[in-house]
C-alpha cells in the first residue's frame, strides 16, 4: 500500500497530465488504497471481499461500519465505480477524457476527504451524520 | 407531483433563518421575490428563533432539538399553518432532525416539553407539521411544465452543475419521503434543482460531486483542508464544462466562494466558475431583475456570464 503522500502525488501528475481511458484501473486502485489506510488507521484489516462487483465498495462498507459520517463519501465512491464502468465498458468512447478527468477528481475528492478526516476525524459528524461535534459528556 | 399537494404548497409558512437574514440574504430576497412572481404565498413564522444550527448541538443535542420544535410550534399554533418551507439546508435538516427525534426518542419528547412549558409556549406534536425545503416546495406547487409556461427568456442554454451540498439528503434516516418512488425526490443523486433549472432553460452538466463534502462545518477548525475540498469541487465542475454553480444552501453558497476566493489567495489556483443561488436564476428565467433577485449581493460576480449568454 502507498502511502498518503505517494497517492496524492499519483493523483497531482494524473490531474496534470490530464487523465485517459485508460487510466481507469490505476484510479479505482488509488481509490481502494485511500479506503486501505483508513481502515487500518482504525485498526481493522481492509476487506479483500466485493460488494456489486467492486472491492471499492466492500471498502467503503466496512469503513462506514459504526461510522454514519464515512457516508458522506458514498456517493464518490458510487460514481468512481460508475465512471470506472462507463470508461471499462466504452473504451473508445469520444468522452473518455472527460470522464477519466472526472474520475480523478472523484478519486481526487476521495482522498482528501479522508487524508482530512485521519486529521480530524469528525469531519462530516455534524452534517452527514447529524450528530453534534462534542457533545455535554466530554 | 398530487394536485393537493400542489394546492397545499402555494401558502406555506416560511421560516428564513438566521444566515438568510446575513450571507444569505440574497438568498432570502431571490426566495421571496419568486414567491412573488409565482403567485405564491410566504407567510412568514412570527417570532421565530435559530434552528439550534451547529452551536447549540454541539451543547446540548436536546436544546437544539426543542428550538426547532419551537418553529415548528410557532407555525402549528400560532400560524395555524402545517407546511413549513425552509431555504436553508441547515434549518431544514435541523427541523427534520427534530421532527424525526419527537417521533422516536422520548428522551427528546421530554426534554422539548419541559422546556416548552417552561417559556410558555405549547409544545410540539410531531406529525403537526410538514417541513419542505425551497426545492421541494417550487417543484410541487409550480412544477416543470407551468415554470416553463412562466418563462420569460429562460437562461438560454446556460451551463449549470447542481450543488446540493449534504444536509439537504443526508442521514437518509431523517427524510422519509425520500426515495420512495416516482417523482420523489433521491438522497444518492439529488435531482429537483436540476430538474427545475432544465425547465427553466438551463444545460445541466454531468457533475458527480453534487452531495461531495466541502468540510463546511470545519471551515474555521481546518480551513486549508475546507479550501482543498471546495477547490476540487470548483474545478470537477469547471472540467464538466459548468459556466456556474448553483446552489441552494447559504453555508455551502458561502463556503464555496469563499474557498474560492482563498484558494487563489493560499494556493495560487485560480478558478472561473461562477456560484449562485437557484432561486436567482429561476428568478432571472422569469424576468426578474438582476437588483430583484440581489445578484450584486453575491461575492461571486456572475453578471458578465449572465450577460453573454443573454440571460439578463
Amino acid at each position: 500500500m502507498r502511502s498518503l503522500a505517494q497517492i496524492e502525488r499519483c493523483l497531482a501528475q494524473l490531474l496534470e497530465k490530464g487523465p485517459q481511458a485508460g487510466d481507469a484501473g490505476t484510479v479505482l486502485d488509488l481509490a481502494e488504497e485511500v479506503l486501505e489506510h483508513w481502515i487500518s488507521a482504525r485498526g481493522g484489516r481492509p476487506t479483500g471481499g466485493r460488494r456489486e462487483g467492486f472491492r471499492l465498495l466492500a471498502l467503503h462498507h466496512q469503513g462506514a461500519r459504526g461510522e454514519p459520517s464515512f457516508n458522506a463519501c458514498r456517493e464518490s465512491c458510487r460514481e468512481l465505480v460508475y465512471h470506472y464502468n462507463l470508461l471499462t465498458l466504452e473504451p473508445g468512447d469520444a468522452r473518455g477524457g472527460a470522464r477519466a478527468l472526472m474520475m480523478a477528481r472523484l478519486a481526487n475528492h476521495l482522498y482528501l476527504f479522508v487524508a482530512g478526516k485521519l486529521q480530524m476525524e469528525r469531519l462530516g459528524e455534524f452534517c452527514c451524520a447529524s450528530r453534534p461535534l462534542r457533545t455535554a459528556a466530554e | 407531483m398530487s394536485e393537493n399537494k400542489a394546492d397545499k404548497y402555494r401558502r406555506v409558512a416560511y421560516y428564513p433563518g438566521c444566515a438568510l437574514e446575513g450571507t444569505g440574504h440574497a438568498y432570502n430576497r431571490s426566495t421571496r421575490q419568486l414567491g412573488k412572481a409565482l403567485g405564491l404565498d410566504l407567510v412568514e413564522v412570527p417570532d421565530w428563533n435559530c434552528c439550534g444550527a451547529m452551536e447549540a448541538k454541539n451543547v446540548d443535542p436536546k436544546v437544539q432539538t426543542y428550538l426547532s420544535a419551537r418553529v415548528l410550534s410557532l407555525t402549528a399554533n400560532r400560524l395555524g399553518m402545517d407546511v413549513v418551507m425552509a431555504p436553508c439546508n441547515g434549518c431544514y435538516h435541523n427541523l427534520k432532525k427534530a421532527e424525526h427525534d419527537l417521533a422516536n426518542d422520548p428522551g427528546s419528547a421530554e426534554v422539548v416539553e419541559r422546556l416548552a412549558r417552561k417559556a410558555g409556549d405549547p409544545a410540539y406534536r410531531p406529525g403537526d407539521v410538514e417541513t419542505v425545503h425551497a426545492l421541494e416546495w417550487l417543484k410541487a406547487a409550480i412544477g416543470e411544465d407551468e415554470l416553463r409556461r412562466r418563462m420569460r427568456g429562460g437562461l438560454k442554454g446556460l451551463k449549470v452543475a447542481n450543488y446540493y451540498g449534504c444536509m439537504y439528503t443526508r442521514p437518509r434516516h431523517i427524510f422519509p419521503e425520500k426515495d420512495s418512488g416516482p417523482g420523489s425526490e433521491s438522497t444518492a443523486k439529488p435531482h429537483f434543482m436540476d430538474d427545475l433549472l432544465a425547465a427553466a432553460g438551463a444545460e445541466n452538466v454531468e457533475f458527480p460531486l453534487k452531495t461531495a463534502c466541502c468540510g463546511g462545518a470545519h471551515t474555521l477548525s481546518d480551513s486549508d483542508m475546507s479550501t482543498r475540498l471546495v477547490l476540487n469541487i470548483l474545478q470537477a465542475a469547471e472540467a464538466a464544462g459548468a459556466e456556474v454553480i448553483a446552489t441552494e444552501c447559504p453555508t455551502c453558497h458561502s463556503g464555496l466562494e469563499l474557498h474560492q476566493v482563498r484558494a487563489e489567495k493560499k494556493l495560487g489556483v485560480r478558478t472561473g466558475v461562477k456560484i449562485i443561488y437557484f432561486t436567482q436564476l429561476l428568478g432571472l428565467a422569469l424576468g426578474l431583475s438582476p437588483r430583484k433577485v440581489g445578484l450584486q449581493e453575491n461575492v461571486s460576480d456572475a453578471r458578465e456570464v449572465l450577460a453573454a449568454r443573454g440571460v439578463t
